[in-house]
């Protein structure tokens, strides 16, 4: 296993990077603790993108996100996007590595989502065997992220959260637990968010995430919750966020907002929300 | 035993909306997916069609939001990407605009998608300092012509058979109707931010000797060659003064 912690991110605010908020995060940050960006946009050769992580990882601890890399895909890890994560990892050296329990690559053609598996013993098998690959190839721990679910698969044999829970003690790897996919899962497939958060390997946590969701209907009327990163996290979403910091105490809390970017004061409105659940939570 | 369901069904369900619901998905509570299957396929739909309408500036000026949505349906379907690394998308975006016959009227338009490629490949190669105009005048004109001209990484050279040159001024800073000439474009990146210069004739010649690696003396040679009255100050000037050389060398 491994000599450091899965996550290094203080148990603070932070916020997801985009670059219109440059200016404004170097100069008035606050409440925003740290950091975090999508690793496959710090991918090129070189140019603005680069320069610009590598000034805000002077000043902010950085968690590095992956999207790509299809650790739930039923073909081999990528080698050259392995090689790819391993070098941004080596010379940024971020406060966390973190990925999707989903897939996005089949064959070699690349969906630009985070599609769902069924969770099964096979699908266990391999997850945890891609999560043992990613670690080897990284030489650090990482971080595997609960999806947002919009349906459900027949041949599902084991509750979400004890497949990850077994991830993490096969792997020794941490869990993300994004409190938004919580709520538009259960949601979407009739549970109970409480009982998921109260279920969930709450050591094992190294960081949260919320967003914002979008609703629509399925095709009996009934709420289809969609993961937008669009807007403000909801009212139902902080109060299930509240919940989950009273059982687990305080944990570095991301927000994601990734399209429709607002400015900077309101995304910054939504970090001093989370600081603030942060302070009620049982030290 | 319920049956299972392969990534290569998933797969082949996603970009061909009319294809049926995979079978073995469900609401959760026993019930068919339905369209909640659709919410992935609107994902990586809009995901893709937000790609191409970032990734092409000047395409998306010249046809706007709706006609360039209109190219990048079809275009997804016949090409999803091949790499997570999504800033690269729409390599393929020059062909397939070749054949794309609702808009095979404005035969520049494959043209103008491999300038706002080379734009964003620009954008994202690596850093270069300069060449010191200093250096060269510095030099006796003994060593000029043997000197091997290194250019930096950010630059690209774009030959093509339209007003390539004009149609992005026309785009994105407004400008004279293009003249029918044939104009052949250099990328260069001083900082951080891609910008276009017109090319002197035999101006793209010079420039790929030298990117194979060619002496100042051959890579003049072929501008000749191309363009019998190639200016070479004018060249040569407009490398320097635009950042597109990074080092020099003179072999012994």
């Amino acid at each position: 296993m491994f000599d450091q912690s899965p996550s290094r991110l203080p148990a603070l605010p932070g916020v997801g990077f985009k670059a219109q908020h440059y200016a404004a995060i170097l100069q008035e940050p606050a409440p925003v603790g740290w950091l975090e960006v999508h690793a496959e946009n710090y991918m090129g050769e070189g140019g603005r993108p680069i320069a610009m992580l590598r000034h805000l990882a002077e000043r902010f601890p950085v968690s590095v996100h992956g999207v790509g890399l299809s650790i739930g895909g039923e073909g081999a890890l990528d080698r050259d996007h392995l090689a790819r994560l391993r070098h941004l990892c080596d010379w940024l050296d971020p406060a966390s590595f973190s990925e999707h329990l989903a897939w996005s690559t089949h064959d070699s053609a690349y969906f630009n989502d985070l599609l769902p598996l069924p969770y099964t013993a096979a699908t266990l098998t391999r997850v945890a065997d891609h999560v043992d690959q990613v670690q080897e190839a990284l030489g650090r721990p990482m971080l595997l992220e609960n999806p947002s679910s919009y349906l459900s698969f027949d041949e599902s044999e084991m509750a979400e959260t004890d497949f990850l829970r077994e991830v993490a003690r096969r792997t020794g790897c941490g869990l993300l637990l994004d409190v938004n996919n919580v709520f538009v899962s259960a949601v979407n497939l009739g549970l109970d968010p409480r009982a998921y958060v109260r279920d969930f390997p709450l050591a094992q946590i190294g960081e949260i995430h919320l967003g914002g969701h979008d609703e629509d209907e399925d095709d009996a009327g009934r709420p289809l919750l969609i993961d937008s990163h669009g807007r403000e996290v909801a009212d139902p979403v902080w109060a299930l966020l509240d919940h989950l910091l009273a059982l687990s105490g305080p944990k570095p809390v991301l927000i994601e907002w990734d399209n429709d970017v607002p400015d900077w004061p309101v995304l910054a409105a939504e970090a001093s929300r989370a600081e603030a659940a942060l302070q009620r939570a049982p030290a | 035993m319920s049956p299972v369901l392969t990534q290569l069904d998933f797969r082949a369900a996603m970009l061909r909306p009319e294809a049926p619901v995979p079978e073995g998905l469900g609401d959760g509570r026993g019930g068919p997916a339905g369209r909640r299957f659709s919410v992935y396929r609107n994902n990586v739909a809009v995901g893709l069609t937000e790609a191409v309408l970032e990734g092409f500036p000047t395409l998306r000026a010249l046809l706007g939001d709706e006609n360039l949505r209109g190219v990048a349906a079809p275009f997804l379907r016949a090409h999803p990407p091949s790499s997570p690394l999504m800033f690269r998308y729409g390599a393929a975006l020059p062909g397939f605009l070749k054949g794309f016959a609702p808009l095979a009227h404005l035969g520049y338009l494959p043209d103008v998608a491999r300038l706002d490629l080379c734009l964003r490949a620009s954008y994202h190669a690596a850093d270069a300092t300069p060449l010191d105009p200093a250096r060269l005048s510095a030099l006796p004109p003994e060593d000029l012509g043997r000197a091997r001209l290194r250019l930096a990484p950010p630059v690209r050279i774009l030959r093509s058979d339209w007003p390539l040159w004009q149609i992005w001024q026309l785009a994105h800073h407004d400008g004279p109707p293009p003249q029918p000439v044939a104009q052949d474009i250099l990328i260069t990146r001083p900082g951080y931010d891609p910008r276009p210069y017109l090319l002197p004739a035999g101006g793209a010649g010079f420039l790929e000797a030298l990117g194979q690696g060619q002496s100042a003396e051959m890579a003049s040679e072929a501008a000749l060659a191309e363009a019998p009255g190639a200016d070479l100050a004018a060249i040569l000037g407009l490398l320097l003064q635009s950042g597109a050389l990074m080092s020099l060398e003179i072999p012994s």
